[in-house]
């Protein structure tokens, strides 16, 4: 059985973490795989650092709990670096995603990444305010995670960012949204 | 087919239940019951089903309704978690006794004290003896299905007892996966009409429910419970090869990975059986003759059948995410109450994994094979009751 793909996210509480780790497994799903997206409970509090998880697999996904050993590390949030270990258990091949106007090559310092390990940065927040006016990153992070890591194809993403919003937003904020991740996929820079 | 979705297991029963359209629903949906209520409300709330939705103050009252709903001759199911059905308790052994067959999916979560709301069986075990049906499901595509055919079984004529269907509290009731549901008519179909059976509102046949039986007839009565139990397998397995024709889903009283060969096995239920069954894989790898076995049906449970699932390994570990505090776990009992019937005895362990939420891990389930390696050579259980995954 080929190995799933597992993902950890970092964010805080309010930012949508969850969301994304929802919307990408539907894109995930719609694209014929085996999903799993659930956060770690606890305490729900705006402001707190929150961890989600994703696995993405061409199988039956049997494992329970959380993602131990995460492919992939998506961070919402920059200041995450500073509060919590993002690093702890990614394997020598691991990718991370940060949400940072800083430069990818300061950002694989501050993290200490290994070599074999690939940085990416996205100036998620900036694009959220400049794409429908308010600071949720999490639509241009998963266009990044998606250009970093092929795990699906981009136009299924935007049909399932266009899904996820389009239950409950106006036209307005769905357009921004796919703009954002359109914007994540185009801008994000490996370092 | 029906429609692939990425949902929660609390979704995917709420949607079962939409599917099947109850005449009433009792519930109390917050805290401590789980938002799979809260789901079905609102399919009362946009019309999708026209249910008869009571709202009542307490659990208590939830199951209070259902019975006198259910005794009235409607098709009726709840949804619970934890301190829910605890507090149901008075109710859940008249709805049994009273041979009503209600639906309740039970959402797997801690008692108190102390106070927490996360995954492990100390609910459904603390329900054991109520003489309910019970069915544990793996994942959230397990508990859809097992909703879908715990309506057959409960409604069954030869049956007619209420079933719970429960699944892993936030592991799979409130993590997203893969589901695929079954059309609405073919689970329309599946489920068929419902007979009600003696039903209250038959004016022009009075009769009387709940009446006291003393010491000239409760014994007997009890007995006729139990016989009814026993038939239950049967109509399990029935009502499984219906379903496997419908959906391709196969399902039985309980299921077994890499067992028929295996000299070690563990017993565990619901989703650690799934991270078991990696792990099983990767010792099978390296040339280890370990399986697994994880019960489906835990009430009636099926001693003879899993005896003979379990009659060539020369060791099992059965894994509890519930404690009978002063005993052994509680599916421990029953699985050394299966071994009773072999002739030539395993020797076995207990592992008590899990509680209050803690997680069960690919280490956990390692050092319990590490254990069973060795119990397995040897024939020599250093304890036989312990509690993995602990802080030191």
């Amino acid at each position: 059985m080929a190995k799933a793909i597992e993902i950890r996210w970092h964010g805080r509480g309010g930012q949508g973490t969850v969301t994304a780790a929802k919307v990408l497994a539907d894109a995930c799903l719609s694209g014929g795989g085996y999903v799993q997206a659930f956060p770690e409970y606890g305490p729900e509090r705006a402001g707190a650092p929150i961890r989600a998880f994703n696995r993405i697999s061409g199988n039956v996904i049997r494992m329970y709990g959380p993602v131990l050993h995460p492919k992939v590390v998506s961070i919402a949030d920059a200041t995450l670096m500073d509060a919590v270990n993002v690093t702890e258990g990614a394997p020598d091949d691991a990718i991370f995603i940060v949400n940072t106007s800083r430069d990818p090559k300061e950002v694989r310092a501050k993290l200490k990444a290994k070599d074999s390990q690939k940085v990416y940065s996205i100036d998620a927040t900036k694009i959220a305010v400049e794409c429908f006016g308010r600071p949720l990153p999490n639509s241009s992070m998963l266009g990044a995670i998606c250009r970093a890591t092929g795990i699906v194809a981009m136009d299924v993403l935007l049909e399932n960012v266009k899904k996820s919003f389009g239950k409950k937003f106006a036209q307005k904020i769905i357009d921004g949204n796919l703009n954002a991740a359109r914007r994540g996929y185009e801008e994000v820079k490996e370092g | 087919m029906g429609k692939i979705v990425a949902v929660t297991g609390n979704e995917a029963c709420a949607q079962a239940l939409k599917q099947i359209n109850p005449d009433v629903c009792a519930a109390y949906p917050i805290t401590p019951a789980t938002d799979l209520m809260q789901r079905f409300s609102s399919f009362v709330n946009d019309g999708k089903v026209d249910t008869e939705l009571v709202l009542v103050e307490s659990e208590h009252s939830a199951m209070s309704a259902c019975i006198g709903a259910a005794a009235a001759g409607g098709r009726v199911a709840t949804a619970t978690s934890s301190q829910g059905l605890a507090l149901m308790w008075e109710m859940l052994y008249i709805a049994a006794g009273t041979r009503l067959p209600i639906i309740m999916p039970l959402v797997n979560r801690a008692l108190s004290a102390p106070l927490n709301i996360h995954g492990d069986h100390s609910d459904g075990m603390g329900a054991r003896d109520t003489g309910w049906i019970q069915i544990y499901s793996e994942n959230a595509q397990e508990a859809y299905d097992n909703t879908i055919q715990a309506f057959r079984i409960a409604e069954h004529l030869d049956i007619r007892l209420p079933a719970m269907v429960c699944m892993d509290g936030f592991i799979v009731s409130h993590s997203i996966e893969r589901v695929e549901y079954i059309d609405d008519a073919d689970v329309k179909k599946f489920v068929g009409k419902f007979q009600a059976v003696h039903p209250l509102l038959d004016l022009d046949n009075p009769k009387s429910y709940g009446p006291l039986i003393l010491t000239d007839l409760y014994h007997e009565y009890k007995r006729a419970q139990h016989e009814v139990m026993t038939k239950v397998p049967k109509v399990v397995l029935e009502v499984a090869s219906d379903f496997e024709k419908m959906a391709g889903r196969k399902y039985g009283l309980f299921e077994t990975y890499r067992l028929e060969d295996a000299e070690m096995a563990i017993v565990v239920m619901s989703s650690a059986a799934g991270t078991t069954k990696d792990i099983i894989d990767q010792y099978r790898d390296k040339g280890v003759k370990i399986g697994l076995l994880k019960p489906r049906i835990f009430r009636p449970f099926p001693y003879l059948e899993i005896a003979d699932a379990l009659k060539h390994v020369k060791a099992i570990a059965v894994l509890d995410r519930a404690d009978s505090f002063g005993g052994y776990g509680p599916l421990f009992m029953e699985i050394a109450g299966s071994v009773m019937s072999m002739a030539s005895k395993p020797a076995m362990i207990n592992k008590i994994f899990g509680l209050g939420g803690r997680d069960y891990l690919p280490d956990q389930a390692e050092g319990v094979i590490d254990e069973l390696i060795k119990v397995a050579q040897t024939g020599k259980v250093p304890a036989v009751k312990e509690y993995i995954g602990v802080k030191e």
